[in-house]
């Protein structure tokens, strides 16, 4: 029975007086992928948030390996495998493509992942590395974020909208590139606009709607009228 | 040759301002703080010397072996205790604060030492020169301003070739993400200002060895210090260099114009580049 590497308890999330989250609860367990799928300001990012530790939460929200991290600092938090590939990339625009990745690897954890590894993963990034990160493509620059994130070797890696504004075969690439890079027994969350894809690369899917858990089920079960209510909230 | 004179004086005495400067530049690029207090560190700096050259009879060059990590623990604990807090979206608290740091180091610099100008001894160094093609060098100016760029080279080095200044370039560029990295940005600053401090007190040390000095004469550093910061342009050390020695020329050659113009032509050098190059000449910040 494996054990869940991430758990949440009724996790509230606040912007001001704004309140984003209510009461989620939801659990990776070890070697999963998860799906989270939301429309527009559902929540999705802010979940990401919460659990990498950028934003505050209250008491005994979180648990990792079974250690409530609601208190730890992200950097804390980093240092014990989770990594996160950041909605919108989110490259360093100061330092190079190599530099870029070489910071991920600054958490000092062992693992396959390092620079060679990243460079036999995507090669583009092996002829671009003397480059600003902020003169790549798009797609190039996602593959960087990625890189960075496994540099970190993790035990958990949190994926948000990596397809997010990339041409349609740059999102085939790197859909098709998933499979090797969360294999090894890695545990993921893939949040993804694209249902099927989502679907397609998960084992289990949770649907965020307004800051409340609409939907959760296994990624091959869940039915399509499920889904659309559970997106859209209509009945 | 004398306006040749005044030109090369004139840029080794950029050197020291650079010195004022690198800190100031330092710590704007890495974390957006405004130093106010940054004067009167220097000033600090220099009355540590002072005292630590009277107790030990050490030479004041040596004396940087002990003020050096001095002020840079200084600047660790005050960036954690006190600079990180005030942090955050606004600007306005860290430049009340660092005012308020400024009055009370000068205060405490009045009841420690008096206000009765100090001076440090650095025996033959001080009136030692070389003469070069028919001009006379200063020792001491000409040992600062390579002082200058061996300290800038440095520092440049230690941002684009180590893992410090990496994380400091990405603690500049996006706070939260680095923390995602494993960086408290807070120990990051922390660093940030030790290395600050500790170039302020080499630049605190060459002030008290070439000029007396009182408590009250921070915020006049200050402003040469961000004169040339800000023609050089922000985040551009070596432009900070070019900076501080635009602002040296102009002072001594002002100066050889009038002697009572020096202060004022060197203000007015920094208006023009103002008004030519609002981002300075060599901007890596906007
Ligand atoms: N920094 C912020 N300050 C205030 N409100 C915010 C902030 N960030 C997000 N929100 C609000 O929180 C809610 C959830 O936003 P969030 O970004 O988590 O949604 P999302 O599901 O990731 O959306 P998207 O699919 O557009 O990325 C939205 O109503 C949004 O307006
Ligand atoms: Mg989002």
């Amino acid at each position: 029975m494996p054990e869940p590497i991430l758990q949440l308890h009724g996790l509230d999330a606040h912007y001001g007086d704004f309140q984003a989250l209510y009461g989620v609860d939801m659990k990776v367990m070890e070697g999963e992928v998860l799906a989270i799928i939301g429309s527009n300001g559902a929540g999705k990012t802010t979940l990401m948030r919460s659990i990498t530790g950028l934003l505050s939460n209250g008491p005994a929200q979180i648990k990792y390996r079974g250690v409530d991290i609601s208190a730890q600092r992200a950097d804390e938090i980093a240092v014990q495998g989770l990594a996160m590939v950041p909605e919108g990339r989110q490259l360093f625009p100061s330092l190079s493509v190599r530099e870029n990745l070489m910071i991920g690897a600054q958490v000092g954890r062992k693992g396959p992942w390092d620079l060679d590894a990243v460079y036999k993963l995507f090669p583009i990034l092996e002829e671009r590395k003397d480059q600003q990160s902020t003169s790549l493509s798009g797609g190039q620059q996602q593959m960087v974020a990625i890189g960075r994130a496994l540099m970190a070797n993790p035990d958990l890696i949190l994926f948000d909208e990596i397809s997010l504004g990339l041409a349609p075969i740059i999102i085939k690439d790197i859909y098709e590139a998933l499979p090797g890079i969360i294999g090894e027994g890695m545990s993921a969350i893939i949040v993804e606009q694209d249902i099927s894809k989502a679907l397609s690369v998960s084992s289990r899917v949770y649907c965020l709607q307004e800051g409340r858990v609409s939907l959760e089920g296994a990624s091959d079960t869940v039915s399509r009228e499920d889904i659309s209510r559970a997106y859209f909230g209509i009945e | 040759m004398d306006w040749l004179n005044a030109i090369v004086q004139g840029t080794l005495l950029g050197g020291l301002y650079a010195l004022f400067a690198a800190g100031l530049s330092l710590i704007f690029g890495v974390m957006r703080l405004v130093n106010i207090a940054h004067g009167d560190m220097i000033i600090l700096a220099a009355y540590l010397g002072l005292t630590v050259t009277t107790a030990t009879g050490l030479h004041p060059l040596l004396a940087l072996v002990l003020v050096v990590p001095t002020m840079g623990v200084i600047g660790y604990v005050l960036q954690r205790g006190l600079l990180n807090q005030t942090l955050g979206d606004d600007l306005l608290p860290p430049l009340l604060v660092t005012f308020g740091l400024s009055v009370i180091i000068q205060n405490g610099l009045l009841e420690v030492y008096s206000a009765d100008p100090q001076k440090m001894d650095a025996g033959a160094l001080e009136t030692a020169s070389v003469a070069v093609g028919g001009l006379n060098l200063g020792v001491l100016p000409v040992l600062t301003f390579a002082v200058a760029v061996a300290v800038i080279w440095g520092l440049q080095w230690t941002f684009y070739h180590t893992a410090l200044g990496r994380a400091f370039r990405a603690v500049s560029d996006n706070q939260d993400i680095a923390q995602l990295m494993g960086l408290n940005r807070r120990h990051i600053f922390g660093v940030a200002m030790a290395l600050a401090l500790g170039v302020t007190a080499i630049a605190g040390i060459l002030l008290g060895i070439r000029t007396s000095f009182d408590p009250s004469i921070g915020g006049g550093r200050l402003i040469f210090g961000f004169e040339a910061v800000i023609i050089g342009g922000l985040g551009n050390l070596w432009g900070t260099l070019v900076g501080g020695v635009i602002l040296g020329v102009a002072q001594t050659v002002g100066a050889k114009i009038d002697p009572g113009w020096q202060i004022l032509s060197g203000h007015l050098a920094f208006l023009l580049i103002l008004a030519i190059r609002p981002n300075g000449l060599f901007p890596r910040i906007s």
